[in-house]
């Protein structure tokens, strides 16, 4: 086990590095962040003043050496764009993601399984395909679209909800959170819904699928035969069983959530590391662009870690093949 | 939730709304970028720091130059020297007794080379203090228009900023961080409160202010919230949950303005969208003709000037929101004319003719670059003219790209047929000369990616600077623009117009900037 | 039996379609047949479009920017024009729009996700059934990939592009960038799905018959461990199809995307977005019900093919 998890220890270094080098070499084609940092009255010998002190000027590998350098050391320089040091926009931003993500997560999961084991349970069921087919419409539209849709119907006409931001935040040791206040928890719901409606429906999919295929293979049918409950074959044995697949998705899930936190966060103002990063794209804020994609690389390595480790547990037959 | 929870929540709402009624809950597009004055010359950056900060004078909301922290302002018997008497009894926020020693220290702060502003300040040799309350500027040589250039120029408190380590503004490529990007300490009508950036910015109005008297100051807080997408912003307002926007989207101008609870004001703004093509070079890349520039031929550049039809743009993509136009000069300017505002006629046929003069009766194919999110409906103009153009033969091909991509292209040359827009700080042609006519160089032309280098124009436009006689140099003025006008330089197609959206019961008028200076805000 | 089936003729073999469990399948659900019937529509009047739409919203020189924002079933009130499903802000009629707009989307997603699969499903048999070194470096490269999102590749591989191709093609390559950078992120899921397959088959009783009798590895993977891939592949695909389509409509909504005067049906939302709130619904609506029409069709199509396609299930 130990040895399992230095390996992939090993690996995620790699992985860290190679993540550090494309995400380097993809800012030379976003922008020039020059043309952002001088207004409208610069002259050419400005800009190339500015150009020359930013580094730009250097050979590729010595800029990335440089930021690889930085990088390693939690240093990522100061964005263009806010003057302030990355580490510290970052920490200030991540808690306003990590709690969408969470909070679309917890939906997604819940509402998943919730509707995936109750339409594989009652295939035939009128409520099961009404339920498969409105789910479709949630992946069957741009998130944008259903951002904004949502903000048309709850807060423009209904007006029951806000459109845009966190609301309130209290502030523990750093970390702000809106799940304290009457706010915060409103200005939630849109937002989270949005994000993890998508996953909802793929993960609601893949437990009715699996467990479809489960519930009709032969162990079931024992477990039957030997007069189990239904409650115990449904939930202790199939459920079960559907469950390995499903923690790979989810686990992928979680990385995309706050991948797509991005569109998200952009439609509805919500003040997390997606629309830090968003706005750095169109500023061309390159130490807050690194610092962004190395981050999610880590959360990725960090969740696939986990993913294995799981799966390791839960399926003997992996933990028999890795003792071989 | 309930529905009780629910009336109760609604209830509170419009307790708090009634309570504060002075609060002014207030979005735009873009957040400020820092709350340093120095460090970035840009507009949402200017327009927070104008309630918090200073300067020696201010554009009022109707664009017109009036006192700030400067009673008066003269050049002395020496042409080359300004005498700025400063307000006394003017204190910042921290309590610090403004003087002369801090204005000094300001302007010499953005001369820095890590200061956004110096470009402006570029023709300023050095800066004085003669006594408590009187400063001198030296400038390199006769400067009619040094006032105009300093209304974006904030007084800092000398000892304070050096105290806290920020006498420069900050240095991206040293790293380090400036004390000044998160706080401030200004003399301005507003003291901030609390500050995230991309997020919520709170101001509190200043009780100690000179103003008081001078300005209405019926805001006593500011809630600062950028919204960045257009319909979030539309659907805040609509929803009640901001009180002013700024960038409202011309679509939706009419639902605003239909509804009961809020209102639409406009007004043209100091700033022209218009199209720049690439006539210098030999042969063009993108274009489907070998060896020849087409753009290089005047009559085609004409011809393209005829096909663009301006009010059709006008009325179905602006929604009448834009004022068309000749001329790449907004009508604030020096040196602008109703003669040289005049809308070319739209004339397919005359164009058409002109092509086959000009030997492309067949028409050629050419790349427009195109920004998508910098201008109102950027992208759609450029759509609509595309579709123009290719009734005269010209088939364009669109490439629309954000303004990070779309810039550097104009910078750099790489694009031969591009959108641009251009506002005026200064009021006066010089500074669209410099930028966009003269020949590129190290010091003009940084803009001018129309390849066109004329050393007479040239010598020109650079006269202008030091010119003391007015009437001789909107003589000169004049004549650049007929060559401008007569070469087809570019292709102008409108003024842009300034929406901002607001609550019924505010009064406020449309600042030509797009700077709402909140000290003028008043409630019915 | 392969051989012989050669020899059938056609007719034959329609026959025995007609005469298949699949089929009969599909006739007894009639959603299926609705679902069916709204692919071929939309599939058959994408692929006819300059044949069967009334105008052609791509040629900008046709079009008159009067006619914009004409009403549906209504005369416009400049020109007098009247278009079924009105006209955008480029005076372009939706309908036709429509057709260009679902023709472009669905090259763009049948492209993209055949790219995906071809790469993630060799990659992730490969993977899985090799093992060692070869497993884990292709599932790094997955790692490595998936912390981009999809919107990021693009921008990369747009800009690489932007570089290599000369200015005059760059317009009518975009098509084929984004089918690259769609595809490009998202073969992972496939890879990982047909990974995790292959391992928990290959370590099955009749993997491990066929190894003994002697069968080739490709074999092995190709007839035995890749029918069993199809029922997870084919569910992903089929959100994976839609996905990508919506993948391009949120890639425009960034900027990033096919040229505004050849508007995808995802394009054509973005750009109708903007006219939520101004009354002009008919621009957002339209493409909307489209898209959303041939996506809930397709998956409705996935769903049941994989229900129908699983041995286990009959």
């Amino acid at each position: 086990m130990i040895a399992f998890i230095l390996q992939r220890l090993v690996q995620a270094v790699v992985v860290m590095a190679v993540v550090g080098l494309v995400a380097f070499s993809m800012f030379r084609f976003v922008g020039d962040p020059v043309d952002s940092l001088l207004g409208q009255d610069r002259t050419q010998a400005g800009v190339a003043e500015l150009r020359e002190a930013l580094g730009l000027n250097d050979p590729f590998p010595v800029q990335y050496a440089r930021f690889m350098a930085g990088a390693v050391q939690g240093e990522f320089g100061v964005s263009y764009r806010l003057a302030r040091p990355v580490s510290e926009l970052i920490a200030e931003r991540l808690p306003a993601t990590l709690e969408l993500a969470f909070v679309s997560g917890l939906i997604a999961l819940i509402g998943g399984i919730g509707f995936g084991v109750y339409c594989a349970l009652r295939p035939r069921g009128v409520l099961s395909n009404f339920i498969m087919s409105a789910s479709l419409i949630g992946v069957s539209l741009p998130t944008f679209l259903i951002g904004i849709l949502l903000i048309w119907i709850f807060a423009v006409e209904l007006r029951w909800l806000p459109s845009f931001g966190r609301g309130d935040t209290v502030d523990i040791g750093g970390w702000t959170t809106g799940f304290l206040t009457v706010s915060g928890l409103q200005s939630l719901i849109l937002p989270a819904i949005t994000l993890g409606l998508y996953q909802l429906t793929l993960i609601m999919r893949l437990v009715r699928a699996e467990m479809l295929e489960v519930m009709r293979s032969d162990y079931i049918a024992f477990a039957r035969a030997r007069g189990l409950s239904e409650r115990a074959i449904n939930f202790g044995h199939a459920l079960k069983n559907t469950l390995v697949p499903v923690i790979t998705v989810t686990g992928l899930q979680v990385g995309s959530i706050i991948a797509f936190a991005i569109i998200t966060e952009t439609v509805f103002q919500w003040p997390g590391v997606g629309l830090l990063f968003i706005n750095s794209i169109q500023f061309v804020d390159i130490p807050v662009m690194s610092a962004y994609l190395l981050l999610i690389a880590l959360i990725f390595v960090v969740i696939n870690l986990i993913v294995d480790v799981i799966y390791f547990r839960i399926d003997p037959r992996l933990r028999a093949e890795s003792a071989r | 939730m309930t529905r009780t929870t629910l009336v109760a929540l609604m209830a509170t709402t419009m307790l708090a709304t009634a309570a504060n009624a002075e609060t002014l809950r207030w979005a735009r597009a873009g957040d400020s970028l820092t709350l340093d004055p120095h460090s970035q010359n840009e507009g949402p950056t200017h327009t927070l720091a104008h309630q918090i900060y200073e300067g020696l004078l201010q554009r009022d909301m109707a664009g017109e130059i009036i006192p700030a922290l400067a009673t008066s302002w003269s050049v002395t018997e020496d042409a080359n020297v300004w005498e700025f008497k400063i307000r006394e009894g003017v204190t910042f926020h921290g309590g610090q007794e403004l003087t002369a020693e801090d204005v000094v220290f300001s302007f010499e702060r953005a001369k820095l080379p890590t200061s956004a502003m110096k470009e402006l300040l570029s023709s300023i040799e050095t800066i004085e203090a003669v006594d408590d309350y009187t400063v001198h500027m030296t400038t390199s040589g006769p400067n009619p228009l040094l006032p105009s250039n300093l209304t974006n120029l904030f007084v800092m408190d000398k000892g304070w900023t050096e105290e806290n380590d920020s006498a420069a503004p900050q240095d991206f490529a040293g790293g380090g961080t400036n004390y000044v990007t998160t706080n401030a300490n200004g003399t301005g009508a507003f003291m901030i409160d609390s500050r995230e950036a991309d997020s919520r910015t709170v101001l509190k109005a200043n009780p100690d202010y000179w103003g008081i008297g001078t300005f209405p100051l019926e805001v006593s807080e500011i809630i600062f919230t950028p919204i960045q997408s257009p319909a979030t912003r539309v659907a805040a307002l609509l929803s009640g949950e901001v009180d002013f926007i700024q960038d409202v989207p011309v679509q939706d101008l009419s639902r605003v303005d239909a509804d009961p609870a809020l209102k639409v004001v406009t007004a043209p703004q100091n700033r022209t969208i218009f199209f720049g093509m690439q006539s210098g070079k030999e042969d063009l890349e993108s274009d489907s003709v070998d060896g020849t520039n087409p753009f290089a031929d005047v009559r085609v550049r004409q011809a393209m000037n005829m096909a663009l039809n301006r009010e059709a743009i006008k009325r179905v993509v602006m929604r009448d929101q834009s004022a068309p136009t000749g001329v790449i000069m907004p009508p604030f300017v020096n040196g602008w004319s109703e003669a040289l505002d005049t809308v070319p006629a739209t004339d397919v046929e005359k164009a058409k003719a002109l092509m086959a003069d000009a030997g492309y009766g067949d028409g050629f194919s050419v790349t427009l670059n195109c920004p998508n999110d910098r201008y109102i409906n950027d992208e759609a103009i450029c759509q609509a003219a595309v579709g123009m153009l290719g009734q005269i033969g010209i088939t364009v091909n669109l490439e629309a790209r954000p303004k990070a991509q779309h810039f550097p292209l104009i910078q750099n040359g790489e694009t031969e047929f591009y959108m641009l827009g251009w506002g005026v700080p200064t009021f006066d042609s010089e500074y669209i000369f410099n930028f966009l006519v003269h020949g590129r160089g190290d010091t003009f032309g940084s803009w001018n990616n129309t390849g066109f280098n004329d050393d007479d124009l040239n010598a020109k436009i650079v006269s202008l600077a030091s010119e003391t006689d007015q009437d001789a140099r909107n003589a000169t003025i004049g004549e650049i623009w007929d060559v401008v006008q007569t070469e087809t330089l570019y292709l102008p197609i409108h003024h842009q117009v300034l929406n901002w959206g607001m609550k019924d019961g505010i009064n406020f008028d449309v600042q030509p900037e797009d700077q709402p200076h909140f000290k003028f805000m008043t409630f019915n | 039996m392969a051989v012989e089936q050669t020899r059938i003729t056609l007719r034959e073999r329609i026959a025995n379609a007609l005469d298949s469990d699949l089929f009969h399948a599909f006739l007894a659900s009639p959603i299926t047949i609705v679902a069916t019937l709204c692919v071929l529509v939309l599939g058959l009047a994408a692929l006819l479009a300059p044949w069967v739409a009334p105008h052609d919203p791509f040629n900008a020189a046709t079009l008159n920017l009067m006619d914009g924002f004409s009403k549906p079933m209504e005369p416009n009130a400049f020109t007098g024009n009247m278009y079924w499903l009105g006209t955008d802000d480029q005076g372009r009629d939706i309908f036709s729009a429509i057709l260009y707009g679902a023709r472009i989307s669905l090259f763009v997603g049948v492209m993209a996700v055949g790219f995906a699969i071809v790469l993630g499903v060799s990659l992730g048999l490969i993977a899985g059934y090799v093992g060692g070194f070869v497993d884990t470096a292709i599932m790094r490269i997955a790692d490595v990939q998936l912390s981009f999102p999809s919107l990021l590749i693009a921008l990369l591989i747009f800009g690489i592009v932007r570089s290599v191709i000369p200015v005059e093609h760059r317009e009518a390559m975009a098509v084929w960038v984004l089918i690259l950078a769609i595809g490009l992120s998202d073969w992972v899921q496939y890879a990982r799905t047909v990974r995790g397959t292959v391992m928990v088959e290959k370590s099955k009783e009749y993997v491990q018959a066929a190894k003994l009798i002697g069968v080739k590895p490709w074999r092995i993977m190709v007839t035995h461990i890749l029918p069993n891939t199809v029922g997870p592949v084919l569910v992903i695909a089929t959100i994976g199809l839609a996905l990508a389509i919506i993948a391009e409509a949120t890639l425009s909504f960034l900027g990033v995307g096919v040229p505004p005067t050849q508007p995808s049906l995802g394009t054509l939302i973005r750009i109708g977005q903007g006219f939520l709130f101004s009354g002009e619904w008919w621009i957002l609506a339209f493409p909307a019900l489209a898209l959303l029409v041939l996506a809930l069709s397709v998956n409705l199509l996935g769903d049941w093919l994989r229900d129908a396609l699983n041995p286990k299930l009959r």
